[in-house]
């Protein structure tokens, strides 16, 4: 595959490049480039964020998974180009070294890059900005000093001047149907004319998941396309009754739509992986992957999404909840893919709650997602999806039921506690036991409860 | 001057940079291979066939090994030769080493070594504390006991017992750097090693070992680590000699790096521990006697496990003077990993329990748990402003008869023997309940918690009183070299290893002070075998204590030199003669530091020293449990508040207030980063780092998405760290104290306030096991709320 993008300024043309040669390997093992680092080699550490910037802004994305083809046509910042082409220190260096915010100095790089681009980007929420950064010496309260002093800065000459003009024309396949065993559809449709001739093929959308395939599991993908160059698979259309998200639109395009749409789904999704991941992962890929655990799910449930597929030109629409037949099974044939998943505007209810080890950048134990809607004293409407208590992102159907047309109280609530056993039994992991996560399920809907009534509930509201 | 000034991390503009040099960033010469290892399948058992086949003829592969390739010692343990670098056909845990592969690129040994058929006759394996103590098995013959006193007969005359016991788990290094080590080859069988290590020295031996070769044939060089926290004290020992095997088997330079998942899976980590007590104690909450059972899971192999285990019996005690007190120690074998040392090496464990108790007390007896640890501390120094003068000793040995502490006749004798001459606690503890508002937040939280039904807060404080000295007392040396040159810069070198603590740094400035020089006037280098020998590895907090004083000695050596030949050169005495601000001063003369090393050269002064180090008044008998094991203690104390969920048992440290001794800091900044990180590291620890091994003795969180560190959001919403301003009482390098363990047990207060909030919710003691995840805290949750 030929690859043409800009590295820390400079133009680079790669020819025949291995379709799953990751950008990390590449840096440093072909390049030379070493400061871009591996700590987990799965995306989990941030050692290794590198700065990629193209038409949607600058994005923090981990480079360990990130696939050579994904970077066709961007901007690539390493550590080594986020000081000046004389060697000045960008102010988030500078404030690194003033606040003592380097020990070991692994991290660090992957904390300067992660740094430089939430700056660039004016962000100052800087426990989201680097939740997907691990440091196991400072305690992190040295890079948040630092985080801080710099923000006061702006941005120097040597980023700030950035034009997407500078980009490459990314290395395309020129007028021929696409061939070979990795392709790049730019629109939807090609890439629907190619899966469906190549039904064995893997989607490659983010990589936040298929990247681990190669990484972990040393896998040979066989067949391969790149999604990031379908444009139209990221549209968000949004209308007076309904909103519509394109398989590629990734989760970080998400959180401002919800935060306006619906609140707590923005507040979850704003713990979802990490900015790395967020970045380049996709609710599309969420979807299709099928794991009882992703985040998306859930909430898209409770909302009554529709799931919008497509094999060649036939499209079918499905409940997404359908969607989920089995562990590791989707109502999903032969050359059909994700499209698109949609649900109807609605009154705010919804409530997410996931519960992880960890706040930020863990895999849930459980989430829960509710909307309950409740007139005169009365649970009217009631939709409730969990991930981590199935094999599947699953509907508590049993406790639904015994929620609806119920008052509205602690007493149904209660009432609804043998419910739960039949919607659900869970498993027990090194995440959590199976008894914990029906416990936790069950306050989950007394949480709900409770915040219906005011009642504030989270321990992200406490101060000392 | 540059001892005691705030200053950066030396590599800190190369780190921000990216160009810091790790391992792995070494360029490394053509035709450079690399390796990895073949691993085992189940726990234990037996090797019936090992079929390598498909791993020969994967693609790049050179060279496939078994043990019965290796050319002379099988052997990378530190300890007692029970470490096979390969298998010797026996399986002792899930992860073991059983083949190395060595092929042309990393990503190619890697799906090579995947390819191994292995069979196995399959043994149940030991995985569990219980397991282990059933079937007998353990390291040494029994368990160690320390005792004082008869704490049995305490106990029975005691008004008031408490008894319990608590799980503590292990814990995951995961230093951001894997383990790592690159071999080159040089003639005549040498071999040169770059790894990142703790202890080189070590590294030398194990290489020697395997390659029959005189250590004098080895060198190995270590710049910097990506974090080391113990586990790359004794673990990088297998890397660094499958490299060198491997790179005299082929002629190659050879490289090897864990993938984080291998890494995870084959290398020890913290010694869990279950503590069980029984405390006697007066109205007052004073104890009387105490009785602890601590059960480590040692692993497979020996290791570091012992001084590990000595070490938790050590701090038993922490910050108490414990009257009655017996300690049984069993160092339990089973079918895991092999855990190592880590930041703390065992005294984190033996704190939690004393700490434990402490707080059991004070919710026996309805009393503040401040009041509780006071009552019980250790007398201060004389001199101190204290509240009682304390009592010399006048009884003599351990295993006296029981003492009447009625009158509060401490002896300020530890446990194990040594008086404590250097309490510093009262006043801290006093400056830092005042600094922390720590009575008007205990009520402050008490009222929360009677107003509000879901989320509960806690409030704690716990003191440290760390020992500092390596307890096998021999290792308590280093060694220095320091060159001057004739143009006035200096090369500094010694045995210490820079795993990000800032030890280089700290001792460039006790350099630069000694010559009276800038700092960038010396260079700090590559810790490396051929420039000091026979080093301790840098460990148990004594980097700069130990390599400070050798760098001094070497300094000092030199500058007598120069002094001698200026005296006589300018007809003033030796004394006379000062080096500051740049400039050597002899009576009216005055010259730079660079004039005068050139006048010293050309009149043909050696410039060139090496230093020397021991720690003094060590004397330490570790069967008996007698002596003194430690040159002195460092100190801290916090006060953590949480705020818990008891709807799903989240939890979160809203505030963290800290007090912390580092004597007469030779680097504030640095110390001060070593209290934070080490805060953060001891409460992940106990609260969301939980190791996970499966029935057949699988780790099933082996990778940061299942093994959860402290996080950018889980640092203490509001932290406020401060040094103590105080001097060692004992001669250290400018009276500073060793830094780098004692902090983490300050996140022993975190987890004492979540067990606070817990108890809001009932009447009974929690009995919080760690580490304390949602998981655990819900279910501690659910049973005061029932009572039991």
């Amino acid at each position: 595959m030929d690859i043409t993008f800009l590295l820390n300024g400079e133009s680079v043309e790669l020819r025949d490049v291995p379709a799953t040669a990751t950008l990390l390997d590449w840096l440093r093992d072909t390049r030379g480039l070493t400061g871009t680092k591996e700590g987990c080699n799965e995306g989990d550490c941030g050692a290794c964020t590198v700065m990629v910037q193209d038409e949607d802004g600058a994005r923090a994305l981990n480079a360990c998974i990130l696939f050579m083809p994904q970077i066709n046509g961007k901007s690539v910042r390493t550590v080594e180009g986020i000081s000046g082409p004389d060697g000045q220190l960008h102010p988030v260096q500078q404030a690194m070294i003033d606040q003592h915010g380097s020990q070991c100095g692994f991290c660090t790089p992957g904390f300067i890059t992660s740094m430089a681009t939430a700056h660039i980007n004016g962000d100052s929420d800087h426990a989201t900005a680097l939740a997907g950064n691990l440091c196991r010496c400072t305690g992190y309260a040295p890079i948040l000093r630092a985080a801080e002093a710099a923000g006061e800065q702006p941005v120097p000459d040597w980023l700030s001047d950035f034009d997407l003009a500078e980009l490459p024309a990314a290395a395309m396949a020129g007028d021929q149907p696409l061939t070979g065993a990795a392709v790049r559809p730019e629109t939807i449709i090609e890439l629907a004319r190619w899966y469906e001739a190549h039904p064995d093929a893997t989607l490659i959308a983010g990589a936040t998941d298929v990247g681990l395939w190669v990484t972990k599991q040393l896998r040979d993908l066989g067949p391969v396309a790149f999604l990031n160059r379908c444009r139209d698979l990221q549209r968000i259309e949004e209308t007076d009754t309904r909103v519509t998200l394109g398989a590629g639109v990734t989760i970080a395009r998400l959180i401002p739509l919800m935060d306006r749409l619906h609140p707590s789904f923005g507040a979850m999704l704003r713990r979802y992986g990490s900015a790395q991941v967020r970045g380049a992962a996709t609710i599309g890929g969420n979807i299709a992957n099928g794991s009882p655990i992703g985040d998306g799910p859930p909430a898209l449930i409770a909302l009554g999404a529709t799931l919008h597929l497509r094999r060649g030109g036939d499209r079918r629409e499905i409940p997404l909840e359908n969607f989920f037949l089995d562990y590791g099974k989707q109502d999903r044939h032969p050359g059909e893919f994700v499209e698109a998943v949609s649900f109807a505007k609605a009154p705010d209810r919804l409530k997410c709650y996931k519960l992880s080890k960890r706040f930020d950048q863990d895999i849930s134990a459980v989430c829960g997602c509710f909307d309950i809607a409740v007139e005169d004293g009365v649970a009217t409407e009631v939709r409730i999806a969990f991930g981590g208590m199935a094999g599947i992102p699953k509907r508590a159907a049993h406790v639904e039921a015994a929620l609806v047309g119920r008052p509205w109280n602690a007493d149904t609530i209660k009432a609804a506690d043998d419910a739960w056993t039949r919607d659900f039994t869970p498993m027990s992991d090194m995440r959590a036991s199976a008894r914990y996560r029906l416990d936790a399920a069950r306050n989950m809907l007394t949480r709900y409860f409770m915040e219906s009534q005011g009642l504030a509930t989270s321990v992200k509201e406490v101060r000392a | 001057m540059s001892v005691s000034s705030p200053l950066p991390h030396d590599a800190a503009r190369l780190h921000v940079t990216g160009a810091a040099r790790y391992v792995d960033d070494i360029p490394t010469p053509r035709g450079t291979l690399h390796l990895a290892f073949g691993l085992s399948g189940i726990a234990k058992g037996r090797i019936t066939a090992m079929d390598l086949d498909a791993v020969r003829a994967a693609p790049g592969v050179i060279a496939v090994l078994t043990a019965t390739d290796l050319p002379f010692a099988n052997d990378v343990s530190p300890s007692v030769h029970d470490e096979p670098l390969l298998s010797d056909g026996h399986v002792h845990y899930l992860g073991q080493t059983l083949f190395l592969v060595i092929a042309d690129s990393h990503a190619e040994a890697r799906r090579a070594a995947r390819r191994g058929k292995v069979s196995y006759e399959k043994d149940t394996p030991i995985l569990t504390i219980d397991e282990a103590l059933a079937a007998d098995s353990r390291f040494e013959e029994g368990p160690r006991i320390y005792q004082r006193g008869d704490a049995a007969a305490a106990l029975a005359d005691a008004p008031h017992t408490v008894e319990g016991a608590l799980e503590l788990g292990a814990q995951e290094h995961f230093y951001l750097e894997g383990q790592a080590a690159l071999a080159l080859p040089q003639e005549g069988g040498d071999m040169v090693v770059h790894s990142s290590t703790q202890h080189p020295t070590e590294i030398q031996h194990k290489v020697a070992e395997a390659l029959g070769v005189p250590m004098h044939s080895v060198r190995v060089e270590t710049r910097r680590m990506g974090g080391g926290f113990g586990g790359k004290e004794s673990q990088g020992n297998a890397l660094a000699v499958a490299c060198a095997v491997a790179a005299r088997l082929t002629g190659k330079p050879c490289k090897m790096r864990y993938d984080r998942d291998d890494d995870m899976v084959i290398t020890g980590k913290r010694h869990d521990f279950r503590i069980s007590y029984r405390a006697g104690f007066d109205d007052n909450g004073r104890v009387l006697g105490v009785e602890f059972l601590q059960l480590a899971r040692c692993g497979w192999a020996q290791d570091l496990s012992l001084p590990v285990a000595d070490r938790a019996m050590l701090h038993a005690d922490n910050a108490y003077w414990l009257p009655d007190i017996r300690i049984e120690s069993h160092r339990l074998k089973t079918n895991t990993q092999s855990a190592t040392a880590f930041r703390g090496f065992g005294g984190p464990q033996g704190m939690v329990g004393i700490e434990r108790v402490m707080d059991h007390i004070a919710h026996e007896l309805g009393l503040d748990p401040v009041e509780v640890r006071r009552r019980n501390y250790y007398d201060p120094p004389a001199g101190g402003s204290a509240p009682f003068e304390p009592v010399t000793r006048t009884d003599g040995v351990p295993g006296s008869t029981p003492r009447d502490i009625s009158e509060q006749k401490k002896d300020n004798c530890t446990p194990y023997g040594q008086v404590v001459e250097d309490f510093e606690l009262w006043e801290m503890t006093e400056a830092l309940l005042a600094s922390s508002d720590y009575a008007a937040r205990k009520r402050a939280v008490a009222e929360w918690n009677a107003s509000n039904p879901v989320i509960k807060k806690g409030l704690a404080f716990s003191p440290v009183k760390f020992g500092i000295s390596f307890t096998l007392t021999h290792l308590n040396q280093a060694g220095a070299l320091v060159h001057v040159y004739q143009d006035g810069s200096v090369h500094l070198n010694h045995g210490g290893t820079e795993m990000g603590q800032g030890l280089f740094q700290k001792v460039a400035q006790v350099a630069a002070t000694r010559f009276g020089i800038a700092l960038e006037t010396v260079k700090i280098t590559a810790t490396d075998t051929g420039k000091v020998p026979n080093t301790s590895a840098t460990a148990a907090s004594s980097g700069s204590d130990l390599n400070g004083m050798a760098v001094k000695a070497a300094c000092d050596t030199i500058r007598g030199r120069m002094a001698a030949f200026l005296a006589e050169r300018y007809q003033a005495k030796p004394e006379d003669v000062r080096f500051e601000a740049g400039l050597v001063r002899v009576g009216t003369a005055e010259m730079r530091f660079a004039e005068a090393a050139k006048l010293a050269y050309e009149n043909r002064v050696s410039l060139s020293a090496t230093g020397f180090y021991k720690t003094p008044k060590l004397a330490w008998d570790r069967i008996n449990g007698n002596g003194r094991p430690f040159f002195y203690f460092a100190y801290g104390a916090a006060v953590t508040e949480v705020a818990l969920d008891t709807l799903t048992g989240e939890n979160r440290i809203l505030r963290a207030d800290i007090l912390h001794d580092a004597g007469a800091s030779l680097n504030p900044a640095l110390d001060k980063g070593q209290v934070e990180g080490g805060y953060v590291q001891g409460a992940g620890w106990l609260t969301c780092e939980e190791l996970v091994w499966d029935d057949t003795g699988r780790l099933r969180t082996h990778a940061p998405s299942t093994y959860k560190i402290p996080a950018f959001s889980d640092q203490p919403e509001t932290f406020n760290v401060a040094l103590w301003d105080g001097r060692n009482r004992e001669d250290t390098i400018y009276r500073s104290k060793a830094v780098g363990e004692p902090p983490l047990m300050l996140g022993i207060s975190a987890f004492l306030a979540l067990s606070d909030a817990v108890a809001s919710c009932g009447t009974v003691y929690p009995m919080l096991d760690a580490p304390a995840t949602p998981e655990r805290l819900l279910q501690a949750v659910q049973r005061i709320r029932d009572g039991v």
